[in-house]
């Protein structure tokens, strides 16, 4: 069975899957699916007042946009970060929440974790459509590098795709996994340039790498596959400009690497998980 | 509509499971370990190989822990046998446990495309047997409800409606036949023999020896996860009862206790002329006898009968003891006949325990819960609807 089957042949079982994940998340709120979009807005405006007003993190105005709003340039980054991080945490947890129909009923069982990651990403786009018409109502214009970002939010997707698949057979093997994966997201968080420029660790980077280091710090931090994202897309939206070349291959690099990976890990460990849960 | 090739071919299969003596799922235990934590292991499946036909309906069946549950699992996919092969045609669905896969907060109406979904029908599909699903089911005034507020019956004859409306090449099912009232059963039933009129393999795992002898056309016979005995039902079924009987001192299933001196083998059901009966008629003499075993001489012991609905319900409950008859010492093989003048039970299927207590009945020897199955057919009344049969008869012009 191919990768690319879930998406073609088992396309209406991914569709109801994830619709289910869609429906089920808010049922019996008062709120609803309002909540999806609360939610960001909280976290924006405690890390606008903390970070941009607190802390005073000031990353310039966008090149060549010219625009200068912290909450904006916060967004194009915590957006996917949210995106990233709610995918490959639920969609770890999936096949053990769903032991029971695992167990019960054959059907592929890759389409649990696909239909979370792929629920995550349609609020994802959605959160994104707002991003683009916060950042027009600014002065910025984005449009122009809407189809770029959109290759670029496909590869994000794949690359969670591809942990969430991984992920989710160690959570079955392992139940510690799930906690464990709390704590690296939270210091995965903090690694990425998210609520401070990155050229604040270029500074830094500069004036602190050690002699014998053969590489700066700031190679180093770079490897970190999510800083890439950000600032790709940081780049897109925020500055209106093209992205380097090389940070855009390396995320086509890792999100493939993680995505066909972490198929293969699924794929062997696939027909042993109905007596394993 | 027979088929040279089989729908199901099993070529030496085998499956053993991982006993963990210390389950590891926490990786501080994987580590402190290094790898492989101890285990046993327990050989669920050993070298079965059968074909099951095109268009047949198929039995397995075997004890508690005899593999034929894993065996069904296996054909159905969700396990992967060790060694062996699993040779399938067409599509395969299973219903191992109704329901399963319903998000209790979504509706019936979502609830049925996702469960179709997963039993593998496109969005067209079930759109064009939808209506047929929820019909089937008899819940269409809730089916915009959420599932989590169906009733316990409600929510398995959703999950059934919709697993026998995928029209399966192969149907396989686990222990699900007892769903349901009466009406949805006879329902069910009828769907089978159209899968059976179109050529539809039914796989089934029951304990049910009555329902499999009426049911099965072929029975597989699984003991300690080899293959006992293959063959047409009525033989096979014949040989397990046996053993089974000859075994039931180790029996504790929940459908039969007892100190076992002395045993229930059968109840028969027999005409009032003592012909055997296949089914009694309401309104009619039946004559329901018990066959007993003594192992053990047993003295002033008490026999005792009850009927029952396939829900529990139970409709009555006699002792020998309430006519008077004492039996004073029993030994070896012999019967006792229960009596029916008229048989005041309305058309339906009935189940019948018997057991054989001490004089006090307070100590059980036997009870044997649902030994036999009762099946009524209409009689000289015409009742609507109830369960039983008051012999009553309409009379115009009173006032």
């Amino acid at each position: 069975m191919s990768v690319f089957d879930q998406f073609t042949e088992h396309r209406d079982l991914l569709v109801n899957l994830s619709l289910r994940e869609i429906r089920g998340q808010y049922r019996r709120t008062a709120l609803g699916r309002l909540w999806s979009l609360l939610n960001p807005i909280a976290t924006l405006l405690i890390y606008s007042l903390v970070f941009g007003v607190f802390l005073g993190v000031d990353p310039g105005p966008g090149e060549p946009s010219g625009l200068n709003v912290f909450a904006l340039w916060l967004m194009c980054a915590l957006v996917p970060w949210n995106f990233f991080n709610a995918a490959v945490q639920r969609g770890a947890g999936s096949l053990v929440e769903n032991a029971n129909l695992v167990k019960k009923v054959y059907f592929p069982r890759e389409l649990l974790v696909t239909a979370v990651v792929a629920s995550g990403a349609t609020t994802f786009a959605i959160e994104m459509v707002v991003l683009v018409v916060a950042l027009l109502l600014f002065g910025g214009t984005p449009l122009l590098w809407v189809p770029a970002a959109v290759v670029v939010m496909l590869l994000l997707v794949a690359f969670a795709l591809g942990l969430a698949w991984l992920l989710s057979v160690s959570t079955v093997y392992f139940r510690d996994t799930s906690h464990l994966l709390q704590l690296v997201m939270m210091f995965w968080f903090y690694a990425t340039p998210i609520v401070y420029p990155l050229s604040l660790v270029a500074t830094f980077s500069a004036e602190h790498t050690p002699q014998w280091l053969p590489v700066s710090l700031l190679q180093l931090y770079e490897l970190n596959p999510m800083t890439r994202f950000v600032e790709v897309l940081r780049v897109l939206l925020y500055d209106n400009t093209w992205p380097p070349a090389d940070d855009v291959a390396y995320c086509a690099g890792v999100a493939a690497v993680a995505f066909f990976g972490g198929y293969a890990v699924l794929a062997r460990f696939r027909r042993r998980l109905a007596e394993e849960l | 509509m027979t088929d040279p090739q089989p729908a199901v071919s099993l070529q030496h299969v085998s499956k053993s499971f991982r006993l963990y003596q210390d389950r590891n799922q926490s990786l501080k235990a994987a580590l402190l370990r290094r790898g492989r934590s101890r285990y046993d292991e327990f050989a669920a499946l050993s070298d079965v190989s059968f074909d099951i036909e095109t268009g047949s309906t198929f039995g397995l069946m075997g004890r508690n822990g005899s593999g034929k549950s894993t065996l069904l699992k296996c054909i159905a996919r969700i396990y992967q046998p060790d060694s062996g092969r699993v040779l399938s045609r067409g599509r395969i669905a299973a219903m191992l446990e109704l329901g399963s896969g319903f998000h209790p907060e979504l509706s019936g109406r979502d609830n049925v495309f996702l469960n179709g979904a997963i039993l593998g029908l496109s969005q067209n599909e079930m759109v064009r047997r939808f209506d047929e699903i929820v019909d089937f089911s008899g819940i269409e005034q809730y089916i915009d409800q959420p599932v989590k507020n169906y009733s316990s019956g409600m929510y398995v004859r959703l999950g059934f409606a919709v697993a026998i409306h995928v029209e399966p090449d192969v149907l396989l099912v686990d222990e699900v036949l007892a769903v349901g009232d009466q009406s949805f059963q006879e329902k069910c039933l009828a769907k089978f023999a159209e899968y059976r009129r179109d050529g539809r393999t039914v796989v089934v795992v029951s304990h049910d020896l009555t329902s499999m002898r009426t049911f099965c056309d072929e029975v597989a016979w699984l003991e300690h996860g080899r293959l006992s005995d293959l063959g047409p039902a009525a033989s096979v079924i014949d040989r397990y009862a046996d053993t089974a009987h000859a075994e039931s001192y180790e029996s504790r299933d929940g459908q039969r206790f007892g100190s076992w001196e002395v045993r229930v083998s059968a109840v028969e059901l027999l005409a009032p002329d003592e012909t055997p009966l296949g089914h009694a008629c309401t309104g009619e003499g039946a004559v329901l006898r018990v066959h007993y075993e003594a192992d053990e001489p047993v003295r002033n012991p008490v026999f005792g009968l009850s009927v029952e609905t396939l829900e529990g319900h139970v409709l009555w409950v006699s002792h020998s003891r309430n006519d008077g008859i004492s039996l004073d010492l029993l030994a070896g093989p012999g019967s006792i006949d229960v009596v029916v003048t008229h048989l005041m039970l309305q058309p339906g299927v009935y189940d019948v325990s018997a057991s054989i207590t001490d004089y006090d009945v307070l100590h059980f020897y036997d009870m044997y819960r649902r030994c036999m199955r009762l099946e009524v057919h209409r009689g000289p009344y015409n009742d609507s609807d109830g369960v039983v049969s008051l012999g009553s008869r309409w009379r115009a012009g009173a006032g």
